[in-house]
């Protein structure tokens, strides 16, 4: 076996994602540290990526917060997500979703996958 | 100064305790193997020469295939040397990635990665013109002048102009050991390291 690869297997945690792509709404549980106090903040979006593999692997969650867009990029394998919680499946024609950026009206909506 | 030599295996990185992604170096340090002790009575000096990396017999001339024979190994691609270990080694043992612990800071000395025939802005930090406007035109990387006049006449010694770049011995001080896999043979460090991936390196306590 490739020795970085080793190294990979050996420092990433155990944690188990569940399986999201583009056009899914998530909401991330995420861990921050305000000098020895520990709490966690959820941030809710759209994902509109995943990009690059392995450790390196992050993905980026967009959501319109008082009427101004707020993205988050994540790193997948990172310790401080607590959890991810799916709250919607999209059904997308794209595995990048930027076009969320500039889209207005009708076009910024997802189709849902039902049930 | 005590160290180890090994193999530069490419770059990866891991999170630390409080959740921050730190980029690190894995190397394939060790075991290597001690093939000469130097005296002050017999050399004037006083060393351990280590020797690392497997090489073919018919690749390595009769002088050192005597020389590893004497120490009861292998020939051996890389030979350094190196000053003080924390216990006397002998002729013929070996020094394991064991010697290092997680969180010691060390040197790593590598040979960088050549770069060709490079202009002053990348092989200098010269700044160039830094414009394009007020009539510039193919002089955006030039080095400007080379100096004065009539006097004195010429370029001084050392004056910094183009030329091959990299293929240098570069030391890279105080990385922190961030992992160590003895049965691996795995240095992890944070940072980055000189040198192609395979390249030797030399870490140094």
């Amino acid at each position: 076996m490739n020795l970085v690869q080793f190294v990979e297997q050996n420092t990433v945690g155990t944690q188990v994602l569940p399986v999201f792509k583009a056009g899914d709404t998530v909401a991330v549980h995420y861990k921050i540290k305000e000098g020895n106090k520990e709490r966690i903040q959820v941030f809710q979006g759209v994902v509109l990526q995943r990009r690059n593999s392995g450790v390196a692997e992050t993905f980026t969650v967009r959501k319109v917060s008082n009427s101004i867009g707020v993205e988050r990029i994540f790193p997948v394998v990172s310790p401080m997500i607590d959890k991810i919680e799916i709250v919607n499946r999209g059904i997308v024609r794209r595995a990048r979703l930027f076009y969320l950026r500039t889209a207005k009206g009708k076009n910024a909506r997802i189709k849902q996958k039902r049930g | 100064m005590s160290g180890i030599i090994g193999k530069k295996v490419g770059m990866t990185s891991i999170f630390s305790a409080d959740g921050k992604s730190v980029p690190c170096t894995v190397l394939e340090a060790g075991p290597c193997v001690v093939t000469q002790v130097k005296t002050v009575e017999s050399d004037g000096y006083a060393a351990y020469q280590l020797a690392f990396g497997e090489k073919k017999e018919k690749n390595t001339s009769q002088a050192m295939q005597g020389h590893f024979k004497k120490a009861g190994t292998t020939p051996k691609r890389k030979l350094v040397e190196f000053t003080t270990f924390e216990s006397a080694l002998e002729s013929g043992s070996t020094v394991t990635v064991e010697i290092f612990e997680e969180g010691e800071f060390v040197d790593v000395v590598g040979e960088s990665k050549g770069k060709g025939f490079q202009g002053v802005v990348k092989r200098h930090g010269f700044a160039g013109v830094g414009g394009q406007t007020h009539g510039q035109h193919n002089r955006l990387r030039a080095p400007g002048s080379l100096g004065a006049s009539s006097f004195p006449s010429r370029v001084f010694k050392g004056m910094r102009m183009g030329g091959r770049m990299g293929g240098d011995r570069v030391k890279v001080q105080n990385l922190e050991i961030l992992k160590v896999y003895p049965e691996q043979n795995i240095l992890v460090v944070k940072g980055s390291v000189p040198g192609a991936k395979g390249s030797f390196v030399i870490v140094e306590k």
